[in-house]
């Protein structure tokens, strides 16, 4: 499915489906504050109308995406010990060598490159914007990668910089936990004592405020689970799609190919990069089964896609782009 | 008088419409330019690089002087190359007179676990992907350009202000392909 798109329509397909996925984050923010105006607050009827819930729900969620903008990749970085790369050191002067050859090759600018001291393969980009990125990379990773495959890595994080993913990532993950967090509320107050409140403001209405209410109580509880679907599906989409321009930049699939399957055989959890940063990073970082195997519940739950999957869609644009890399 | 202003409105949009189809064919031209400048920077690394590499490796490898001499000569060549199509063909040469020298020192243990030797191997192998990069760069850029100057309408615009395509780097890519199997049969 994914393999047989090239590259532009797979970009034109993911700004869609990401506005989409917006659309509907800030719908669900929206249908639960409604539920609090009409059920709670009675501030929405047929006579008088300040949406005061719904305004603040969605607002809520914009506000926490804005301040996981400003601080979240600083946080990230400090928070997984990374150090800048050190060009007198032989090992981190030639991945400084290989960002700047991606940075070339991409026409952006270079980003701060830096080494986190954890000996498990993995790397991760942060940043908003193009112009103040960096690109991390553990020592694990350059220990066990040729350089043809490191470059392969680096091409796949320059191109989720290129793509702006970072930045969209950031925004999802901070829709979700908002939506999330809204829900908890909801459902909580709907056990403890909301219970007096409702009677009184929808009581009076017909059988239409009970479809409303029955609507209502779907959506807080869909709500955490389908918003967890989709951010699941955006950042498993994002990374095919670096996958692809990565490959774009190197004209060489199979580095990348076979730096994942390097990555895979040694797929135990980076202790050094925290849960929400799993996102960012070319392999799972939390060693979670569900990345590495295939089938229904990989499809749905994983931020990665089987990494199987991804070798197999790499081998394909090898064959596609044909000559030389195939002979590599 | 409806009329009248109608035709000013048209008119006033067609000049809006051929200056920004101006101003971006300009962008796209300083884009290429740079794009040309890049790969110049790279080249010239190269160049500056080569010289340490052959003395470094001289004294251990008294019996490949032929193969330094031809890496220098070709060096030479690559440094007074005139235009595109000519630097390009000079480049490639030198391209396989140093992949051939890096194999050639593979032979030499002594070399292989120098230090300083590997750090010019690892600044020339780096230094030449940049020069591929670059390369690449500059055709997606150049074929962005030539593609403006050609599409209907803006090619109006184009001729009209005497914009020239861009030339396109040939990447050899078969030829560069042919030289480490040349040198497998070397090493046996």
């Amino acid at each position: 499915m994914v393999q047989a798109r090239n590259i532009y329509e797979q970009q034109a397909h993911n700004k869609r489906l990401t506005f989409v996925v917006m659309l509907a984050f800030v719908a669900f923010l929206g249908i639960i504050g409604l539920g609090f105006d009409s059920f709670y607050l009675g501030t929405v009827s047929r006579d008088f109308f300040l949406p005061v819930g719904t305004l603040t729900a969605v607002a809520f969620g914009s506000g926490s995406a804005m301040w996981s903008l400003r601080g979240g990749s600083r946080a990230v970085l400090s928070s997984s010990g990374a150090i800048p790369a050190d060009p007198a050191n032989p090992t981190h002067q030639k991945l400084l060598n290989v960002v700047e050859e991606m940075a070339i090759a991409s026409g952006l600018p270079r980003p701060s490159v830096h080494v986190v001291p954890d000996d498990d393969p993995n790397a991760f980009a942060t940043g908003n914007a193009p112009q103040k990125c960096a690109i991390s990379v553990t020592q694990g990773l350059l220990n066990r990668l040729t350089r043809e495959e490191l470059q392969g890595v680096v091409a796949h994080e320059m191109s989720h910089i290129r793509n702006y993913d970072v930045r969209l990532m950031t925004v999802v993950a901070a829709l979700l936990g908002a939506t999330l967090l809204l829900a908890d509320w909801a459902r909580r107050s709907l056990w403890y004592g909301g219970g007096s409140k409702r009677r009184r403001s929808s009581g009076g209405s017909s059988g239409a405020g009970a479809i409303l209410l029955v609507v209502w109580l779907l959506g807080v509880i869909l709500a955490p689970i389908i918003g967890q679907l989709m951010a699941m599906a955006v950042s498993r989409k994002r990374e095919y799609l670096a996958d692809a321009s990565g490959a774009e930049l190197t004209r060489n699939p199979l580095g990348l190919a076979s730096a994942l399957r390097k990555l895979e055989s040694a797929s135990t959890p980076t202790a050094s990069i925290k849960r929400g940063a799993a996102h960012l990073c070319i392999v799972d970082p939390l060693g979670r089964n569900v990345n590495s195997k295939e089938g229904f519940a990989a499809e749905l739950f994983g931020t990665h896609p089987p990494i199987e999957k991804r070798i197999l869609a790499l081998q394909a644009m090898a064959y596609q782009y044909g000559g030389p890399t195939t002979a590599a | 008088m409806v009329f009248f202003y109608v035709i000013l409105g048209a008119v006033i949009l067609f000049i809006f419409w051929v200056v920004s189809k101006y101003n971006s064919l300009i962008t796209l031209r300083n884009q290429v330019l740079n794009g040309w400048k890049q790969i110049d920077v790279q080249l010239k690394r190269r160049h500056d690089l080569i010289p340490n590499l052959v003395n470094t490796v001289r004294g251990q490898m008294q019996f490949e002087q032929e193969t330094l001499t031809k890496v220098i000569e070709a060096r030479n060549a690559a440094v007074s190359a005139k235009g595109i199509a000519d630097s390009a063909a000079k480049e490639d040469v030198l391209s396989s007179a140093l992949s051939k020298l890096f194999a050639l020192v593979e032979n030499y243990p002594t070399l292989r676990s120098n230090e300083n030797v590997k750090q010019l191997q690892e600044e020339l192998t780096s230094t030449e992907n940049k020069i591929s990069f670059a390369r690449q760069f500059y055709n997606d850029i150049a074929t962005k350009f030539n593609i403006a100057q050609q599409v209907f309408p803006s090619n109006i615009i184009a001729s009209m202000f005497n914009f020239k395509p861009a030339e396109l780097f040939e990447i050899q890519v078969a030829a560069e392909r042919e030289v480490p199997t040349v040198d497998l049969s070397l090493k046996k």
